[in-house]
């Protein structure tokens, strides 16, 4: 667990509605996990009602499955369908507009107004991180994308440790998770035991503090803290998933001619899937489209894939035809080259990919794999016929 | 700037063996409509005016599949006349339903449904617009969706690229913030190998997609099919899933066939 500079108290769930009302007085939008269409959701609060209070998932590459809980707990799920990028790096924004005229000059409008401020609850170890990570992506660089910059530095995160790891988590591996790393405003970890169904709360920064001392909450007790660090640490013990214990970067690097690879294309159905749901894929694309007159423009923005044909269209072409080509873009890039680009793996270990993609390709399954063919490679002596 | 008026660009819109629901689509533009008519001269459209200018047109627009003789005729003639020909829904795009005469002996169904078959006179198969004649565009759906074709005509208008994407449906339905049918539901879902534009609406109303736009442009049967299976279908369900709107569909034809021969 991080250090808890910020102070401490522990609330239940009084406290937690209490949150929800506090962040929503401050002019929030508060998002967090509700239970919709067979699934938990990120989407709005009305209050903390709306929270999942006794679901859970059950999770496995391909198949997502919501289950009754009989513990009551809100927070015993892992990753979903969606991430924060929903909000902060949306699927379609408006970039300008223009118009030409009666004169026939042209008039370029930005899009200005107010970010909304939102606040988040439930942010998992791992989104935190997937969150420093898009920073860095998207902000970190010369060219700032300022819309994101907006909602990024008005946004509130209240992260929520991980008790419940799903079967397709390997936060371990990557060092994210379970339990929350710096950036939160509040860090909560979910108690559920013989003395009451309460929350261990940190604050993390100044207006998590604030909003801290705003709720109902009693002090911070030995016995809450223990149990709280108890579930975390277990929580550690029961990742369902985990990379091979090797630097990611260098066996990306050194397996670009895989036969593994051909395996995995023969799998895939290049349906993009696994790239919505990263927490941190970040590529767009834009599209300018006109009205009939031809007087109004506008340019849109909208994530794109590297599954996508399109998006490596260059003229003469798709330079990514094969889908063995476009799999290995997405894992290299999670994987490897990400380090080369950003600093840092851009891989989080959350398991979305896993568990969304419609044919169950795991990315742990494929990096063990990749190890595996390149320690057969090293061990075979070398002969005239060994591979490229 | 504005020295003259400019030519208004002449639209056609041209009908071949189809149920009308595509031209519906134009005529479903209401609020586009009246914009439309300024900025185009509407040449040759029947179902909306049963006047008709001749040609040459700058777009036309074709609806339908060709199924007879003089289909082909009228088709060439079609081509002759427009600068830009693009064909709208799964029946031109891809031979629509009525192709599923091509895996069956028309006589036949011409014995059985009509009380006098000699009247009618049709050819063994319903092919797309563009098995004769080169097409600039092709813009899938059964029925197609409003807002593409009016991106398709607007891009038109502008002489630039229409924005209408090729990928799959999982693209549309991700963006969309739907839940995943076939991952949390089991439900069948054809959008792994359905090309993108309807807005990936049957998910959103938590049903599979049925592939009314076609295959998309990177698809992978083999692995895809197994996923249906999996889900509850058998080979009957899988070949019935395939064999609709966009039957002739080289990709979903090759599929249901490999199918059958299992
Ligand atoms: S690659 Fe997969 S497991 Fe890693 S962060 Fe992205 S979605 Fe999560
Ligand atoms: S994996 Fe693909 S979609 Fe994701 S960030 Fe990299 S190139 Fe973009
Ligand atoms: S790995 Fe899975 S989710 Fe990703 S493109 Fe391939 S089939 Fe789709
Ligand atoms: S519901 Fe269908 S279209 Fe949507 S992501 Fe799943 S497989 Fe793709
Ligand atoms: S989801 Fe599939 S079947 Fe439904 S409208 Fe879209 S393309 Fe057609």
């Amino acid at each position: 667990m991080a250090t808890d500079a910020g102070g401490s108290a522990v609330i239940d769930k009084d406290g937690l509605d209490a949150l929800v009302a506090v962040l929503a007085g401050r002019g929030r939008t508060v998002i967090g996990p509700i239970v919709r269409d067979g699934a938990i959701v990120l989407a709005e609060l009305g209050s903390g009602a709306d929270l999942p209070y006794g679901w859970g998932v059950e999770l496995e590459a391909g198949t997502y499955r919501l289950r009754a809980r009989e513990d009551g707990a809100a927070f015993a799920h892992s990753a979903g369908p969606q991430s924060w990028k929903t909000f902060l790096h949306p699927p379609r924004v408006r970039e300008w507009s223009a118009d030409r005229s009666a004169d026939g000059d042209l008039v370029v409008t930005e899009e200005t107004g107010t970010p909304p401020a939102y606040a988040f609850l439930g942010v998992r170890p791992c989104d935190l991180r997937a969150i420093a990570i898009q920073d860095r992506v998207l902000t970190g660089g010369r060219h700032a994308d300022q819309g994101y910059r907006g909602r990024r530095e008005r946004a509130f995160l209240v992260a929520v440790e991980c008790t419940d790891p799903g079967a397709t988590c390997f936060c371990v591996s990557m060092g994210t998770g379970p339990a929350a790393g710096p950036g939160f405003d509040l860090a909560l970890t979910e108690v559920l035991d013989a003395g009451g169904h309460r929350f261990l709360v940190r604050a993390g920064s100044e207006e998590g503090e604030s909003v801290l001392a705003d709720l109902p909450r009693s002090p911070a007790d030995p016995a809450t803290r223990e149990a709280a660090h108890e579930r975390v640490a277990g929580a550690a013990d029961r990742m369902g998933r985990s990379m091979p214990p090797v630097d990611l970067r260098t066996l990306m690097r050194e397996t670009l001619t895989a036969g593994r690879w051909d395996d995995v294309a023969a799998r895939c159905l290049t349906c993009g899937n696994c790239t919505m749901v990263c927490p941190t894929c970040f590529c767009t694309s834009t599209e300018d489209v006109t009205d009939l007159t031809g007087d109004h423009a506008e340019r849109w923005r909208h994530w794109e894939s590297c599954f996508d044909l399109d998006f490596s269209h260059l003229p003469g072409g798709s330079v990514r035809e094969s889908p063995r080509s476009r799999y290995r873009q997405w894992a290299t890039h999670k994987l490897g080259t990400w380090f080369d680009q950003f600093g840092s793996s851009g891989c989080v270990g959350c398991g979305r990919c896993i568990v969304w993609c419609p044919v169950g390709i795991d990315i742990t399954e494929e990096a063990h794999a990749l190890h595996q063919e390149r320690e057969s490679r090293a061990a075979r002596p070398p002969g005239p016929e060994s591979p490229a | 700037m504005n020295a003259e008026p400019r030519r208004r660009p002449r639209l056609a819109v041209w009908k071949f063996a189809s149920c009308d629901g595509c031209q519906l689509t134009l005529l479903d533009c209401e609020d586009e409509l009246l914009g439309l008519a300024e900025q185009v001269e509407i040449a040759h459209f029947l179902e909306a005016s049963s006047a008709s200018e001749p040609g040459p047109y700058d777009l036309s627009l074709v609806e339908g599949s060709v199924t007879t003789a003089q289909d082909v005729e009228r088709i060439h003639h079609i081509r002759a006349v427009s600068r830009r020909l693009v064909t709208i829904g799964a029946c031109a795009t891809a031979g629509g339903v009525q192709a599923l005469r091509n895996y069956a002996d028309v006589a036949e169904f011409q014995a059985a449904v009509y009380a006098r078959p000699d009247y009618v006179a049709t050819l063994a198969t319903s092919t797309p617009i563009s098995a004769h004649v080169p097409v600039d565009f092709e813009l899938r759906g059964c029925p197609i969706d409003r807002r593409q074709l009016l991106e398709v005509i607007t891009a038109h208008l502008a002489g630039r690229r229409p924005a209408v994407p090729a990928h799959s449906v999982c693209f549309e339905c991700k963006q969309r913030g739907t839940v995943c049918v076939t991952v949390a539901h089991g439900t069948p879902c054809l959008g792994p190998v359905t090309h993108a534009g309807c807005g990936a609406i049957c998910p959103a109303y938590g049903r599979g997609c049925y592939g009314c736009f076609g295959p998309g442009d990177s698809t992978n049967f083999p692995a895809f099919v197994p996923l249906l299976r999996r889900d509850g279908m058998d080979t009957l369900d899988v070949v019935r899933v395939l064999r609709t709107f966009n039957t002739a569909a080289p990709e979903f034809d090759a599929a249901s066939r490999k199918e059958l021969d299992r």
